[in-house]
């Protein structure tokens, strides 16, 4: 496999993983690996590292909601136009161009279910392009970027055996 | 309360406590310990494989299968084997699945032995051979093997263990606790003293799919010794399935039955659930299975690494999971430096003599644990090294 794909894989899962650490793992140099990862970053293929947070255990009340968006597409940009619009919304979390009954999947937080609807009464729907929308708040989070939320992953093994 | 010891048979007497019992009891009793003294993958079975017994379940399969297990099973171990191998076995004649492969290496043993017959055990390794062969009323002699030759068995030493009594050669490889393998050339060189010495081996290949440096070669495919092999494996360390206790025996059909005799009147057969869920794992296991031995892999490079960087001298392990590095220029014996580690460090280890007197001065570090854990450990065991050299 691709030394590219080998270090994307590992830090897909742990970004905290060193270079040191990967270079070890991998048979390389320390200084191949820091240089590929930079490389990556600057080419945008890496475009961040974030930290995933179960809010929930804080007594975080915050909100959630996906929101289905029809829209009439442009001459020319399709979908692009009004999709980049959507994204410059600072409450919008993600954006995307789906199959089926709707176009775009829009994933906004907010502190409270005011925020989100004043949010798409005031600045989704009202955009030109729009032809209708359906707010879905998101109740529970079980499992997200293959991290189980609630599940106890303690190390069950006997702690010495043959 | 009574003393019932004098009803016990004088054979299961003097079978001594497994030495990891001891350890474990101490270890148990410590907080916060990190634990490289496990044997077995931190991987939970794949989910499409136990998702297989759940369906199983539900359509109501909980009854005996045959005693040799059930035939979709064999057939799949034989395609997978000769896969694997480019061995053929028969799935009606040559295949029995068993209880892990713990009871095929009991049953196995209880099938050729007879009263006062040797088997030649490499030492060190895993801590069932000489027990069993204790019980089936055989003698165990052990074979040593050494750091300098990276734990492989020599034609030469075990020539020079072998007696009018040998009968029984178990080739344990790759091994528990040294991650030694045996490449082809060095199975060639033992196939040559098995040949003249007219032996049976028991090729216990439950660690061959976790075989780093190149593919693992079996003894039962150097030609001529098919016939005079008992293939050996199983689930448990390929596709993380320690606790359903499911593995099998490959060999010739004589001995097979004979071991199948043994297996119907004190198994019957091996669980449904688990032969189920085994059949899942063969026929869309593979995937899975590379992606944790790639994982296990860059483990035990940071591991031997780590421990060079420590000063902890180590052999490349180039199979299993574990790193048997050596504690001479220490102070202490296996024992004392596990003890201590464990005090004073919180670092679980398994003492190498528990495996056999070549074990002494080297103990056996997992590396199935997460890269957090490996790094914590090193840095700990570097401190312990850094205060008792």
């Amino acid at each position: 496999m691709d030394l590219k794909l080998k270090i994307l894989n590992l830090i897909e899962r742990d970004a905290k993983l060193s270079a040191r650490t990967i270079a070890t793992m991998l048979d390389e140099e320390e200084a191949t690996i820091a240089a590929l990862i930079k490389k990556m970053e600057d080419e945008k293929i890496i475009l961040g590292y974030n930290t995933m947070i179960n809010w929930d255990k804080l007594g975080d009340d915050g909100v959630t909601a996906m929101i289905e968006v029809k829209v009439m597409p442009e001459r020319e940009v399709g979908f692009n136009r009004i999709a980049e619009r959507i994204c410059r919304f600072p409450e919008v979390k993600s954006v995307q161009l789906m199959s089926g009954t709707y176009d775009l999947s829009v994933i906004v937080t907010g502190k409270t279910m005011k925020d989100i609807s004043w949010f798409v009464s005031h600045k989704l729907s009202t955009l030109d392009q729009i032809q209708s929308t359906v707010t879905l708040f998101i109740l529970k989070t079980y499992k997200q970027e293959h991290v189980m939320f609630d599940e106890d992953d303690d190390d069950k093994r006997l702690v010495v055996s043959p | 309360m009574n003393d019932m010891n004098k009803y016990l048979s004088e054979t299961v007497k003097t079978i001594p406590p497994s030495g990891i019992r001891k350890f474990f009891d101490l270890v148990s009793q410590t907080e916060g310990v990190i634990s490289l003294g496990v044997g077995e993958p931190d991987f939970v079975t794949p989910w499409h494989i136990r998702e297989a017994c759940l369906y199983s379940l539900e359509k109501g399969y909980t009854m005996y299968t045959s005693n040799s297990g059930l035939l979709e099973l064999r057939e799949e171990i034989a395609k997978y084997q000769k896969r694997q191998i480019g061995v053929d076995y028969s799935p009606q004649k040559e295949i029995l699945v068993t209880v892990g492969v713990s009871e095929a290496v009991d049953i196995a043993l209880r099938a050729l032995i007879e009263p006062g017959d040797e088997v030649l055990i490499p030492d060190p390794s895993y801590v069932c051979y000489a027990p069993g062969a204790a019980m089936a009323y055989g003698k165990s002699v052990m074979v040593p093997t050494y750091d300098a030759d990276e734990y492989r068995m020599r034609a030469d030493v075990l020539e020079s263990c072998i007696t009018p009594k040998s009968k029984i050669l178990i080739l344990p490889y790759p091994n528990n606790p040294t991650g030694a393998i045996m490449e082809k050339t060095d199975l060639e060189a033992i196939a040559e003293v098995v040949r003249k010495h007219d032996l049976i081996v028991l090729s216990d290949e439950i660690y061959g799919e976790l075989t780093y440096t190149g593919k693992h070669f079996s003894f039962a495919s150097l030609p001529g010794m098919k016939d005079r092999t008992i293939l050996l494996n199983g689930f448990s360390k390929a596709y993380a399935m320690t606790g359903w206790r499911i593995g099998y025996a490959c060999g010739h059909p004589d001995i097979i039955a004979a071991m199948t005799k043994i297996h119907q009147y004190t198994i019957m057969c091996a669980p449904i659930m688990a032969q189920k869920a085994a059949i899942e794992a063969l026929r869309n296991g593979e995937e899975q299975m590379r992606k944790m031995i790639e994982n296990y892999n860059y483990r035990r490079k940071l591991l031997l690494n780590g421990f060079k960087q420590i000063g902890l001298e180590c052999f490349e392990p180039r199979g299993a999971f574990y790193c048997f590095p050596s504690i001479k220029n220490t102070p202490y014996n296996s024992e004392e430096f596990c003890e201590k580690l464990l005090y004073e460090e919180q670092v679980a280890t398994v003492p190498g003599n528990a495996f056999g007197n070549s074990g002494e001065g080297f103990i056996r570090c997992c590396y199935a644990a997460s890269v957090s854990n490996l790094e914590e450990a090193l840095i700990r065991i570097g401190n312990f090294l850094n205060r008792h050299r």
